[in-house]
């Protein structure tokens, strides 16, 4: 597997800057008229937050800044300039951005990976959020002083058929692929920016239900199709043109519940694809109506494995109490891959209602599942995705360790492609920063090639930090960190000077 | 099957502005006067729909602005900032939360459910009535959809003692009398409120409430009036005077009364229950560690229906107090334990401020709850407690039009109900009396800790 990935050669990163003005940042910079546009900020900035002026500097890029931490450093320019015309301060506008899961700091933290392929160097925290439970109060132990092997001998890469059936082995160089999200939720930019990261990762993403736009031809082999309840979209030849088809039997973002898409979103082109009458509602009903057990479930496995002989099987399931029978369900019924949906992620439009009440979070299913499928001696036969939550390169790493094989994505690329999370997907003309809507003007504020490489350079920023976790803990492989609970320590059950080793 | 259960709404604009999360700082000294400007290119049109808010006097941008920072970023100068509104962050206290708060008068607002895009953005669990999630139903069970109306699923609970058995003659006959049942159709009831400005606009907006709803408001017999008893068929009296000041006339025009837990309660029922056979009797107890000991004794000596109550915060009486969802589950298993839960009613009520909180006490073991402040909210209460304290209304409260503020409730509970609906529809139920004390389908916070994290970690 090693040798796979190091065959595998990672696009380059590339810097790719906000698509508007002003970028937001923790701080903001102001210059005041005592000014002499000496240029000596320009000079001492070794991060670029200055530009030259005509009258004074501009502080165009003080999401670069490093703020207040920097008064340590030679080069602050608030002490050194010869005028103190340089003020400081925390920036109004970031405190009230993002919540308790995706606090502001990890929002600018995420930009600043899609911008640069980089972690932050600024005083931003980029590992947890703010919702004192589940990821954000779990930490990796470190071994104190090993510092492993060389990064480029350490592979990320994960199987997805372990099935040991005659289908395809694929391999996946890093451990995540892009979830579902379907046409008409999102531009056709933001669905074809994240199938064209998906693609030069060498990776998946994932249609969504609502059908498969011509469009995405060209990255066929990336692409995963998706049958949900409304079976829109869905046609033989969608099927056959993949080579994973995922059954979508509920989703984290609103478990239990089925869709509903509004008439006046049910445009010409999305009624065409998911084969309606333009303007009018489309419900996606919950659940299959046709599974009401394993057995029905298999009927349907079947189904799909018959049509495409050389298709994965990836089946979603959201995260009720027995949720380990329902993945044991799964592979008897021949599913390689599950993808446990977490409750606390998703990105369409669902009641506040559900994403906060039902189903478990993530951070419980996955453990339960990995122990379930342990004891039932089947763990190693089947890929384990955990999505719903995920939100960094931690996160990921630690849903690893807590029993998955990999992850999938959603929300990340929408903050990567400069999503604010100010929850109003569904307003007026849809989202007004152009990645959640279809309106023909709104749409044109992104462009594909910013987009794809946004997405791109994020997540080869996470896997460099994969990479550090598992030099870290001196391992060669993300397959070794896997169901590793012992490198993980939650801080409501163990004080910090229980702790042996390094926490992060 | 019963009719369905339609709530009517209708949007009702409040009288105040509300209190926005933040507000929007612009700057005019620096600005550049681009002949495009940022402002006009808002994609919700917020500064050109912004006007002088007559309700107020006061700008409306802040409450018309949805927070997409395109102007923040795009102003030339950087004119444009957002910030925190210091207004909102005051709003009520750590139990009744400036969220809670505006969510309440969204839906009292539009009749609506809170609906949003972008995931969960809320803290991973946290006390009370946060520690706990509901089931769904996945590929072996089947789920309801209720929310969509294709599926039926009732809210209905009846009130009142349960037989457990019927005795039939010989003929066939009925032997056993069976004793009186109120249906509601909706699992709720309007309390007595912890606090309100004076004056009897607030009664009649609840009573109206209540009325077109088909539940019940529980009035202090001390209040009572001839423009109030025009409410009767939905007004339970609850006796604060002797019991034996409430006339027969009075006694035969009601359904229900409720009298407070005391020492001759069961007496004071049966003397009650002389005049009019078919009157239901609750009875009004706190919540307290003792309370478990006290609803088994009660419910033996033939109690129909027993209202436990905790304070606004949902905590009961006691030096350590023990929150209402943990409460009632004791209760619930303690009367199960000794087979006696089925044949009397459970009210519960006390910091109830979320339709999730309905569903949640459900399934520790209530039928049906009693609400108070965010019936007071409905109709813009800020939960500054002010009027406790005898100061002015800020949203001048006293003053509310019945019509209105019915309506308002109203509202409300229409996205209560529709997402009492939801929980239901997610887990498979088809009627919220299935739904009772259902704990194996909900999923706690410190089970799940115990399970999952407690033991990470900790080597050998």
């Amino acid at each position: 597997m090693a040798t796979e990935t190091n065959r595998f050669v990672f696009p380059e990163k590339r810097e790719t800057p906000s698509r508007f003005r002003n970028a937001i940042g923790k701080y903001r910079i102001t210059i005041a008229k005592a000014c002499n546009n000496c240029g000596l900020c320009i000079e001492l900035c070794p991060y670029g937050v200055f530009k030259k002026g005509l009258r004074k500097p501009k502080p165009s890029c003080d999401h670069l800044c490093l703020g207040f931490p920097c008064s340590k450093n030679t080069f602050y320019c608030v002490e050194r300039c010869p005028e103190k015309a340089i003020s400081l301060a925390v920036n109004p506008s970031f405190e009230i951005l993002g919540d308790k899961r995706w606090p502001a700091e990890l929002l600018a933290s995420t930009w600043h990976m899609a911008e640069t392929g980089k972690i932050p160097h600024q005083d931003l925290n980029y590992k947890t959020g703010n919702s004192s439970g589940g990821f954000d109060k779990l930490r990796f132990v470190f071994p104190e002083g090993k510092t492993g092997g060389k990064s480029d001998e350490i592979s990320t890469a994960i199987e997805l058929n372990r099935s040991g059936d005659s289908r395809p082995r694929i391999t996946i160089p890093i451990p995540l692929y892009l979830g579902g999200m379907s046409f008409g939720s999102v531009s056709i930019a933001t669905m074809l920016s994240r199938a064209r990261a998906a693609t030069a990762l060498n990776t998946f993403c994932c249609t969504g239900e609502g059908g498969y736009p011509d469009e995405l031809i060209p990255y066929d082999n990336h692409i995963i199709t998706q049958v949900a309840t409304g079976l829109f979209g869905v046609r033989e030849e969608t099927i056959k043109r993949v080579r994973i088809v995922e059954f979508k039997y509920a989703q984290g973002a609103k478990p239990g519940l089925g869709g509903h898409l509004l008439g006046d979103k049910v445009t010409q082109r999305v009624a065409q694809m998911r084969e309606a009458i333009a303007g009018s509602a489309l419900f996606s009903p919950f659940p299959f109506h046709s599974v009401y057990s394993v057995e029905d479930h298999k009927k349907h496995v079947d189904w799909i494995k018959e049509i495409n002989q050389k298709a994965l099987v990836s089946v979603k399931v959201s995260t009720p109490t027995d949720v380990d029978m329902v993945v044991v369900g799964s592979y008897y019924a021949g599913a390689h891959i599950v993808q446990l949906d977490g409750s606390y992620g998703g990105t369409g439009a669902a009641p506040d209602i559900s994403k906060k009440n039902i189903a478990m979070p993530i951070e419980y299913a996955l453990p339960k599942v990995h122990k379930f499928l342990l004891e039932e001696g089947i763990r190693d036969k089947i890929t384990i995705i955990a999505s719903g939550g995920i939100r960094t390169a931690y996160d990921m790493a630690k849903a690893i360790a807590m029993g998955a094989d990999g992850v999938c994505l959603g929300t990340a690329d929408l903050v990567a492609l400069e999503c604010i999370r100010c929850h109003h997907c569904e307003s007026g003309r849809g989202c007004a920063r152009g990645i959640a809507t279809t309106d023909f003007e709104l749409v044109k504020l992104m462009e594909l090639e910013w987009g794809t490489q946004r997405i791109i350079n994020m997540y080869e920023a996470w896997r460099d930090q994969l990479v550090y976790i598992l030099k870290r803990f001196d391992m060669k492989s993300v397959t070794e960190l896997t169901g590793r609970f012992d490198t993980l320590v939650h801080l409501d059950y163990m004080g910090k000077e229980e702790i042996e080793g390094e926490i992060e | 099957m019963p009719p369905k259960y339609n709530i009517h709404t209708t949007r009702m604009p409040g009288r105040f502005q509300p209190v926005t999360k933040s507000g929007v700082i612009a700057w005019e000294e620096g600005c550049l006067k681009c002949t495009r400007c940022v402002k006009k290119d808002c994609v919700y049109k917020v500064y050109e729909k912004r006007e002088l808010d007559t309700r107020q006097m006061l700008d409306s941008l802040d409450s018309v602005c949805m927070d997409c920072f395109r102007c923040v970023q795009n102003c030339p100068n950087r004119l444009i900032q957002k910030g925190l509104n210091p207004a909102y962050k005051v709003l009520g206290d750590q139990y009744w939360t400036p969220e809670i708060i505006s969510t309440l008068w969204l839906q009292a607002e539009s009749g609506r459910i809170p609906v949003s895009g972008a995931g969960y953005g809320g803290p991973f669990s946290g006390p009370g009535f946060d520690a706990m999630w509901t089931d769904m139903s996945e590929i072996v069970r089947p789920t309801r959809d209720g929310i969509h109306g294709r599926e039926y699923i009732s809210t209905t609970v009846d009130l009142g003692r349960k037989l457990m058995a019927l005795e039939f003659a010989p003929d066939g006959s009925l032997m056993t009398r069976t004793p009186p049942l109120v249906e509601i159709p909706l699992p709720v009831i309007f309390d007595l409120l912890p606090w309100s400005p004076p004056g009897e606009q607030i009664t009649l907006a609840l009573l109206e409430g209540a009325k077109s709803l088909g539940t019940f408001t529980i009035i202090r017999q001390s209040d009572l009036d001839s423009e109030i008893e025009q409410y009767l068929p939905n007004i339970i009296v609850f006796i604060d005077k002797k019991p034996e000041s409430l006339g027969p006339g009075l006694l035969n025009r009601l359904r229900m009364v409720e009298i407070p837990d005391g020492k001759n309660t069961i007496a004071i029922k049966t003397m009650l229950k002389e005049i009019n056979p078919e009157l239901i009797v609750i009875i009004r107890l706190p919540l307290s560690p003792e309370v478990s000991e006290r609803a088994l004794t009660l419910t033996s000596e033939g109690a129909e229906v027993l209202h436990f109550y905790a304070d606004e915060f949902g905590l009961e009486h006691a030096d350590k107090p023990l929150f209402i969802k943990e409460r009632i589950k004791e209760i619930h298993l303690c009367l199960v334990e000794k087979g006696l839960r089925d044949q009397v009613t459970f009210l519960a009520g006390g910091g109830i401020a979320m339709a999730e909180h309905m569903a949640k006490l459900i399934i520790c073991g209530t039928d049906a709850l009693t609400i108070d402040i965010p019936l007071l909210v409905a109709m813009e209460c800020r939960v500054c407690r002010r009027c406790k304290e005898g100061i002015d209304c800020p949203v001048e409260l006293d003053k509310v039009d019945p019509e209105w503020g019915s309506a308002r409730i109203r509202n409300l509970m229409a996205g209560w109900h529709n997402q009492l609906l939801e929980i239901l529809g997610a887990m498979g139920i088809r009627e919220v009396r299935r739904l009772r004390g259902e704990m194996g389908r909900a999923m706690f916070f410190e089970d799940l800790e115990k399970e999952v994290f407690a033991t990470m970690g900790k080597r050998g």
